[in-house]
């Protein structure tokens, strides 16, 4: 079987990747993406420690949270992509550093 | 390498197949994270979403990786390549993908990669899970969690569903 760690290191790597693209990348769409792999991530760290954990045949609990946050990335990528479309009909861009319209 | 996996003398099946789906993903979500290509950052995301969705099925995991392929292969990446067709103008001819602020990103997402992978290897993990004998059993036992103990959660997740659907039309219908 496959040691837990080896899957926590995965989901740390994939973490890591999507905060870097949440931070450092320019284009809205790409953000968007980075926080779709580390919601991934958490995933992946969800489903690990329910298959170690004591009687997964009972607690599934890790499997369920899992699902919620499957379904809730889906209502959020749903209104963020509808938002970068609102902001590219009026600015004409979603480069996340010419949206500063709130900057004093 | 060594020092960070300690590898049995000879990998098992399992093991060499999660060593796979594994590098599948890692290769994905870099060049989500690297492309400058946002088209290709796309295609790279739909590689690691179908390698998290194999992490569970290696997990023994079978309903959360169907719907991860059902949801996040499925329709989080049309609507992503639907966004990305029609913002076309950012696909090209942009100076750098990243902003002013990325080395400073670099730095401090190399540092919580490696504050974490060396939390983990202090740590002392199980080596192995106790086994699933009934796969069936799992997924009915996750039905009746989502209709018992969590009905409060299942039924505000539709709602908000329901909510984020309806608000993301009228956020991006044409007002003319």
């Amino acid at each position: 079987m496959v040691p837990l760690s080896w899957y926590l290191i995965l989901a740390a790597f994939v973490f890591s990747s999507g905060l870097f693209a949440a931070l450092g990348r320019r284009n809205a769409i790409a953000v968007l993406m980075g926080i779709e792999l580390m919601l991934n991530a958490a995933n992946i760290n969800l489903v690990a420690f329910w298959r170690y954990g004591v009687a997964p045949m009972e607690n599934v609990d890790g499997q369920v949270f899992a699902l919620f946050v499957i379904a809730v990335a889906a209502a959020e990528v749903a209104v963020g992509l509808a938002l970068i479309i609102s902001i590219y009909r009026n600015r004409k861009t979603v480069n996340l550093d010419e949206l500063d319209l709130l900057q004093g | 390498m060594a020092e960070l996996f300690p590898l049995p003398p000879l990998p098992t099946f399992a093991q060499v197949v999660f060593m796979g789906i594994a590098l599948l993903t890692v290769v994905g979500s870099l060049i989500v994270v690297l492309s400058r290509n946002l088209f290709h950052s796309a295609l790279g995301l739909i590689a690691a979403f179908f390698g998290a969705a194999g992490v569970y099925f290696i997990a023994e995991a079978e309903f959360v990786g169907v719907s991860q392929v059902l949801v996040y292969v499925g329709a989080i990446s049309t609507l992503i390549a639907f966004a990305i067709m029609l913002t076309r103008g950012m696909m090209f001819g942009v100076t750098s993908p990243r902003n002013r602020q990325s080395g400073t990103a670099a730095i401090i997402t190399a540092l919580t990669f490696v504050v974490l992978t060396a939390l983990m290897n202090a740590t002392p993990w199980p080596q192995a899970g106790e086994p699933i004998t009934d796969g069936e059993a799992v997924i009915a036992r996750i039905g009746s969690m989502f209709v018992n103990e969590y009905v409060v959660a299942f039924i505000l997740l539709a709602l908000l569903l329901l909510v984020s659907l309806a608000g993301s039309i009228v956020l991006a219908r044409d007002r003319k």
